[in-house]
């Protein structure tokens, strides 16, 4: 049974067209990401889910129920947003429990509901206090409680970290996740930080231009991305491209040949295209051996890190950086011998920009 | 020699403050200058309604009473003659009180649900509608007068309290929308989203959400309408008649009769009393005033 099921869903402000064209089935319990650049579409994806904003064409089912028309709280949806969205002037328990008085619940259920939720949230000693009085963490959770308590099919939450500093965040990311887990809803979180989306999603969903360029788990799109975007926007430092041209078992880039035979092709395995290399893919000293790909290269800028270091240098003429251990002692201007496994490289059509 | 000794060499604490410096006088001057050019006439009218008769016609309009009498602040109160009523500014009072509180709150009421609707339920049209209430601030009163006369009496509500109370409401309608609509466009819509979310209406979101956060701008608008109906007074002698004149018109009924002789202490006494509601609402809201009116200019 799918959850949330959007069916060719087209939103447009005026001429500007948002979201085009956009399926998506999200699996019942699953916590899935919607991750992209500023622009992308993500976010208005989510308030239309929500009911927030009317759609222009298509359908959105909650619950094998189509809600396309539906009032955001007829919806069975919570809400969490990115800067809490608290009401100011009541206490925390007010504003936990103001929607649960407009849906016209008995007091001794509110109570109880009110309960539950801030124990599951540890925020019991807050429950009088108003908001003004909180820390962002607790405020934010706060917001969560106040999707919580009304017992919702559906988590939204619209990037609720990033008005949170760097610790806290971290803290209230595995709050979300272990949330998630006892609970079991299904949850849609909408992010640009690709590391709240690698560690919170069953499978994140990357948007650009109002479509999703790929949908898949974490592992899926790290390993194999879909399209150039895909690739070059998941993973920090983002991934080498070298030009050149494919032919049957060879890459020919800036004048180096490239032995590239292990590497599983989708598409056609000849003509113009773009091999993708991950920093963190690069080998160097012992694990070299037996690496089909090896050249050397002249360190022109190194960066430490603390954990690991990271080396610009040149690539059969074009601009490559790759990583290596934070304690390797190596100086601009150095020589050093690397290695690429052709297995874990990415190759993309330099036209269409699809993996091959 | 180290660096900490080095650091003993130079001066140290405070820096010293020289309060007659030429540009503190110049400041303070000019203030003082100012301040008493304000103060001035006030002290003259709050010295002659204190004054008798005999002692005005001495001519020293500066010189403190030497006898100090309330006897003008009574009359102008209870006795002073307007026509052929005898009964002073407390009938105008009364009338202004009963104009000015229906009129205050229903404008406040009816602008504050025109600004949230505008500034959070967009509708198609709803741009041109508040263009359309912004040209209205432009309008000179003077253009309006006789077409409003003539709405007044096809209402039949033409010479009564009920008009005035309308033509208020009216006029400050565009002034206050654009208030009321400024100041709801700076709450967020995160929280407007969020209360539609948990399943709060239109009247749900304004009364529980909107106007409990409006305190600032509320104080701003009640302080506007309560200074400009008060002291109208083209409109009240215009839409009234004489038995429910409001304060300013009879104020100047009083002072400008031609009959006998001219009461300077009892005309000082009744503009002072006519003055007292405006003054006393800045005094207690001053504050709040400034706070509302600057409120909304950061974000936040």
């Amino acid at each position: 049974m799918h959850s949330v099921s959007i069916r060719s869903l087209d939103l447009a402000f005026g001429a500007v067209k948002v979201l085009r064209d956009l399926d998506l089935d999200i699996h019942d319990g699953e916590f899935l990401v919607l991750l992209g650049s500023s622009g992308c579409g993500k976010s208005t994806l989510l308030n239309c889910i929500a009911g927030l904003l009317d759609v222009t064409d298509g359908q959105i089912f909650i619950k094998d129920r189509n809600v396309t028309w539906l009032e955001p709280s007829e919806r069975g949806i919570g809400m969490v947003f990115q800067s809490y969205a608290l009401y100011p002037q009541m206490t925390v328990e007010g504003n936990l429990s103001f929607g649960l008085k407009n849906a016209g619940l008995p007091k001794a259920d509110i109570a109880e509901r009110v309960a539950r939720a801030s124990k599951i949230l540890q925020i019991e000693p807050l429950l009088k206090r108003k908001p003004g009085a909180l820390s962002g963490g607790q405020r934010q959770r706060v917001a969560i409680g106040r999707a919580l308590v009304r017992d919702v099919d559906v988590f939204l939450f619209d990037e609720p970290l990033s008005n949170l500093d760097a610790k806290l965040r971290a803290d209230l990311r595995v709050e979300i996740k272990r949330l998630h887990q006892q609970l079991e809803n299904t949850m849609i979180y909408v992010t640009h930080d690709q590391v709240e989306a690698m560690t919170l999603a069953d499978r994140i969903a990357i948007m650009k231009g109002g479509q999703i360029m790929q949908l898949a788990s974490p592992a899926e799109i790290y390993n194999r991305p879909r399209n150039r975007y895909v690739a070059d926007f998941i993973g920090s430092p983002s991934m080498n491209f070298l030009d050149g041209t494919l032919s049957e078992g060879h890459f020919e880039t800036g004048g180096a040949h490239f032995d590239i035979s292990g590497y599983a092709f989708e598409g056609t395995a000849t003509g113009p295209a773009e091999m993708g290399i991950r920093p963190e893919h690069v080998a160097t000293g012992h694990d070299l051996e037996g690496l089909a790909i090896q050249a050397d290269v002249t360190v022109e800028l190194v960066e430490p890190m603390g954990s690991d270091t990271q080396i610009w240098t040149t690539l059969a003429g074009q601009s490559f950086r790759f990583r290596m251990d934070g304690q390797a002692e190596i100086r601009d201007g150095d020589t050093i011998r690397i290695g690429i496994d052709p297995t874990k490289a990415s190759f993309f059509d330099k036209a269409s920009e699809l993996r091959l | 020699m180290t660096d900490e000794t080095r650091l003993l060499d130079g001066p140290r604490g405070p820096k010293p403050s020289r309060s007659l410096s030429g540009r503190n006088i110049m400041l303070y001057g000019t203030l003082i200058v100012m301040a008493t050019y304000y103060a001035l006439p006030l002290y003259v009218m709050v010295v002659t309604s204190l004054k008798g008769m005999p002692e005005i016609r001495m001519g020293n309009i500066f010189a403190p009473p030497v006898e100090i009498t309330f006897e003008p602040w009574i009359k102008a109160w209870s006795e002073a003659c307007t026509g052929i009523n005898c009964d002073g500014l407390s009938r105008g009072f009364w009338n202004s009180v009963q104009i000015l509180i229906p009129s205050v709150i229903l404008s406040i009421a009816v602008a504050s649900v025109n600004g949230y609707a505008l500034s959070k339920w967009r509708f198609p049209g709803s741009e041109v509608f508040f263009t359309i209430l912004m040209i209205g601030v432009f309008i000179p009163y003077q253009v309006m007068i006789y077409p409003i006369v003539i709405l007044l009496r096809e209402l039949g509500l033409y010479g009564s309290l009920w008009g005035l109370v309308l033509v208020h409401t009216i006029f400050g309608m565009p002034l206050l929308t654009l208030l009321f609509r400024n100041y709801f466009t700076s709450v967020p819509d995160e929280l407007f989203k969020a209360a539609r979310v948990d399943g709060a209406g239109f009247w749900a979101i304004y009364f529980r959400i909107m106007l409990p956060m409006a305190l600032p701008i509320l104080v701003v608008a009640m302080i506007l309408q309560v200074t400009g109906i008060w002291n109208d007074f083209l409109f009240g002698v215009i839409y009234t008649k004489p038995e429910i004149y409001p304060m300013t018109v009879q104020l100047n009924n009083i002072v400008n009769s031609v009959q006998g002789v001219k009461e300077y202490n009892v005309n000082m006494a009744a503009t002072l009393l006519t003055g007292l509601v405006p003054l006393t609402i800045y005094f207690i809201s001053g504050k709040l005033f400034v706070r509302g009116i600057a409120a909304g200019a950061v974000k936040g």
